[in-house]
């Protein structure tokens, strides 16, 4: 049964719960006080000792079922195939009533097995050549093929070919009933191998997944691939929330709050046993975005644009804009609707023009420049091709010198700045922080680093 | 693996808690039954008013034990929760001494010799006579043992988190000036959190987690008949089955079990054996805290009511 949990623990890793050396002590010493008995309470066990927050909760629960289900899936395909081969043999029974049933002795002991049905010994033996095969490292689906082969040959299959060559010779309607049986345990074999891929392998899948999709250019995502990116920038959102909503009092030492000191130990005389220190204060990020949403950057700034309204734990205060020829406020329209619609509109507004970066510039510095404050942090996103149009480098001059920074993303590659209509060079000299910006790890990176340079 | 009847035991916890007026969902009471075998604190998570502070003193009640309850807030911090030195005590007994003191010393010819003498006195000042023993050192102390209620800890700093590892997982503190002081009998640990922010992985290691959601309906009906004495059953059901219905909608705070009594306390004042729309609108208020929130329920009253009804008649 020890062996049992270890796998369980295994599987449980694999379905994206961390169970450390520690817990899984204590999950033994639990369940060795609570038994095997009853399945609820042995699930509840495992739950609370293992799991420790609702999502883990929801995720070994999932787990649990699935593994302690195992033994019940093989009980009916076993079933099934005994079915089965109960149906051949009533027609094999037919022609030969005067022969023997019992299987002849000199076949292999898997064949013995397979002619006997005896179910509860094959499963045993399915168990057995599983752990020979160490079944519960499947990790991808490619391994599906050598990890059967693998508990196939555990089980001896080399001997019943052997068998089943000499019984095709000798006794075909045996060979038929084996032949019919091994079938089915090939079948059951892939069931299971199948089942531990579900229970191991898809923790290591999703990362794969995950890597890939963080790596893969936003700009040129396919449609499908979208769906995935949506829930990978919520996942992010999350990850930036619980690392900065905190907000963080540092104590600044070497500054004493006299009137506090004086106040805390008025009870000794003004004698100064406890001391008070000054805190200081930390502001949350004030953001202003102003994204491009032309053309080829126009994925890209949905993205961040997602990404920076769900951080509102994180963010005091967001303010968005998008442009091509001209710029217009989107904030509310990104607060009021669902990510898709907000979408929408704002690409029926603006979207798909070709870019003018000197003409919304303008735009925001007549209509929106008193947002930006000296606690403010700028954040530009764009490719900077102007279409050989007035870059209007000076207006970015004025932001930068009233925000406290201001930061460039650009989702080309650093080699493409400056060629043709790129003005990036003349505007990266008004930034505090120049980034390329094509993926999700790149986009991540660089809002983190926007929020901690609060912190 | 022993069968000592485990579930046996785990129905009696079950019991005991319901003889001091807890009804327990299996999953708490294998929690509670599990805390005390492997002796380990158990973390309670879940929506306000579900339950979480009144297990722990549920839990008192059964066992006889005396309940040591530790509000936390923010600014908690180790002189409020663990001990503290009776600095005035400390500084009246010196002037008190100060004649003593000269005596003593009076005979000393040098310095060094003085400094000796005084060496022999040992650390007087700094003796178990001039600690003030907070909340988590008084839990260590208690001859009988006790539960120690850690009562909100996602409303204290992540420091203090940090600093009841010690206690969580050895049951002993380190005062510097006095070395180690471990626990006379293990007390049963409760923390409770309302998920206001992540709590820290090692504090979570620590733990036995337990989650508390909304009740399924019956187990509901089973605490209201427990807490309220004088509800008749179909006015009960139609109260349980009306905040299901409540629970369904999109609200800023959905009511929960505290608010069910509350609300089943308020409708046997009112005398009233039956819900109807009318009475349910006045005291709507008791069940929702929140203005928007009333507003969204206050269309949908008359056929929740009527629901809750049919519910009451079937079941």
């Amino acid at each position: 049964m020890r062996q049992e949990l270890h796998r369980f623990f295994r599987a449980a890793r694999g379905a994206g719960v961390h169970v450390s050396p520690a817990e899984s002590i204590d999950a033994m010493r639990a369940v060795a006080d609570v038994g095997f008995a009853n399945r609820a309470i042995l699930r509840d066990t495992l739950l609370l000792t293992l799991a420790k927050s609702e999502d883990e909760k929801q995720a070994l629960g999932n787990c649990f079922d699935l593994f302690f289900s195992q033994p019940e899936v093989k009980d009916d395909t076993a079933t099934e195939d005994s079915a089965e081969s109960a149906a051949a043999d009533s027609n094999a029974g037919g022609t030969q009533t005067g022969e023997a049933g019992a299987p002849s002795p000199e076949l292999g002991e898997l064949a013995q097995m397979l002619m006997a049905r005896d179910r509860s010994a094959i499963a045993a033996a399915l168990a057995n050549a599983a752990n020979a095969a160490s079944l519960s490292d499947i990790r991808y689906f490619t391994q599906r093929g050598i990890f059967a082969t693998r508990i196939l040959e555990a089980l001896g299959i080399a001997r019943l070919r052997d068998d089943l060559d000499a019984l095709n010779a000798g006794n075909p309607s045996e060979a038929e009933r084996l032949t019919a049986a091994t079938e089915a345990l090939r079948e059951n074999v892939r069931e299971m191998v199948n089942q531990a891929l579900l229970l191991y392998g898809r923790e290591e899948a999703e990362n794969l997944r995950h890597e890939i999709l963080r790596n893969a250019p936003l700009a040129r995502l396919e449609r499908r691939q979208v769906e995935q990116m949506k829930a990978l920038i919520r996942a992010i959102a999350r990850r930036l929330r619980e690392r900065y909503s905190k907000p963080r009092k540092r104590q600044r030492r070497g500054h004493l709050d006299t009137r506090k000191t004086l106040r805390r130990n008025a009870a000794w005389g003004g004698v100064p046993f406890l001391t008070s220190w000054k805190r200081r204060h930390r502001d949350r990020p004030k953001i202003v975005a102003l994204c491009d949403v032309s053309g080829s950057v126009a994925q890209v700034s949905d993205f961040f644009l997602l990404l920076i309204h769900s951080l509102h734990e994180v963010v005091d205060d967001v303010r968005s804009f998008a442009f091509s020829g001209n710029l217009i406020e989107v904030s509310d329209i990104l607060d009021s609707k669902t990510p898709e619609e907000a979408m929408r509109e704002i690409m029926s507004k603006v979207g798909f023009g070709s870019s003018d970066y000197g003409g919304s510039f303008a735009d925001f510095e007549k209509g929106f420049i008193a947002s930006v404050t000296p606690k403010t942090t700028v954040i530009v996103l764009g490719d900077a091709r102007t279409n050989n149009l007035d870059p209007r480098a000076d207006i970015l001059r004025t932001i930068s010198e009233r925000a406290k920074r201001l930061v460039w993303l650009n989702p080309e590659g650093r080699m493409a700045w400056g060629w043709g209509d790129s003005e990036m060079p003349r505007y990266s000299a008004f930034c505090s922080v120049v980034r390329q910006c094509a993926t999700a790890k790149q986009l991540e990176r660089a809002v983190s680093d926007i929020v901690a340079a609060y912190q | 693996m022993n069968n000592n009847l485990p579930a046996d035991s785990i129905e009696a916890v079950t019991r005991g808690l319901a003889s001091a007026g807890y009804i327990a969902s299996q999953q708490i009471a294998t929690a509670v039954y599990l805390a005390e075998r492997i002796e380990k604190p158990i973390l309670v998570e879940g929506p306000a008013g579900v339950g979480k502070t009144e297990l722990a003193k549920a839990l008192a009640a059964w066992r006889g034990l005396k309940m040591i309850r530790m509000q936390c807030y923010e600014g908690l911090d180790e002189a409020k929760a663990l001990y503290e030195w009776k600095y005035a005590k400390q500084l009246l007994y010196t002037q008190i001494l100060k004649d003593k003191l000269g005596e003593v010393l009076g005979g000393a010819e040098t310095l060094s010799a003085a400094l000796e003498r005084l060496h022999d006195f040992g650390d007087v000042f700094f003796s178990k006579e001039f600690v003030e023993p907070r909340p988590l050192l008084q839990a260590l102390e208690q001859a009988k043992g006790c539960v120690l209620l850690v009562d909100e800890i996602d409303k204290s700093d992540a420091e203090f988190e940090s600093l009841l590892l010690e206690i969580l997982s050895d049951y002993q503190v380190s005062i510097p000036e006095l070395g180690t002081v471990a626990a006379v009998v293990k007390p049963v640990v409760i923390l409770t959190s309302n998920g206001e922010r992540d709590l820290s992985d090692a504090l979570k290691r620590r733990c036995l987690h337990l989650h508390i959601g909304f009740p399924e309906q019956k187990l509901e009906e089973r605490i209201v008949e427990s807490r309220v004495p004088g509800i008749s059953q179909s006015l009960r059901a139609q109260i349980v089955g009306f905040i299901n219905q409540v629970r369904a909608l999109d609200l800023k705070k959905l009511p929960s079990i505290s608010e069910t009594i509350d609300w089943a306390r308020v409708l046997v004042l009112l005398q009233s054996s039956e819900l109807d729309h009318e009475t349910v609108k006045d005291t709507l208020n008791v069940l929702l805290k929140y203005e928007a929130d009333i507003e969204t329920t206050m269309p949908q009253v008359t056929s929740f009511v009527a629901k809750a009804g049919r519910q009451g008649v079937f079941g």
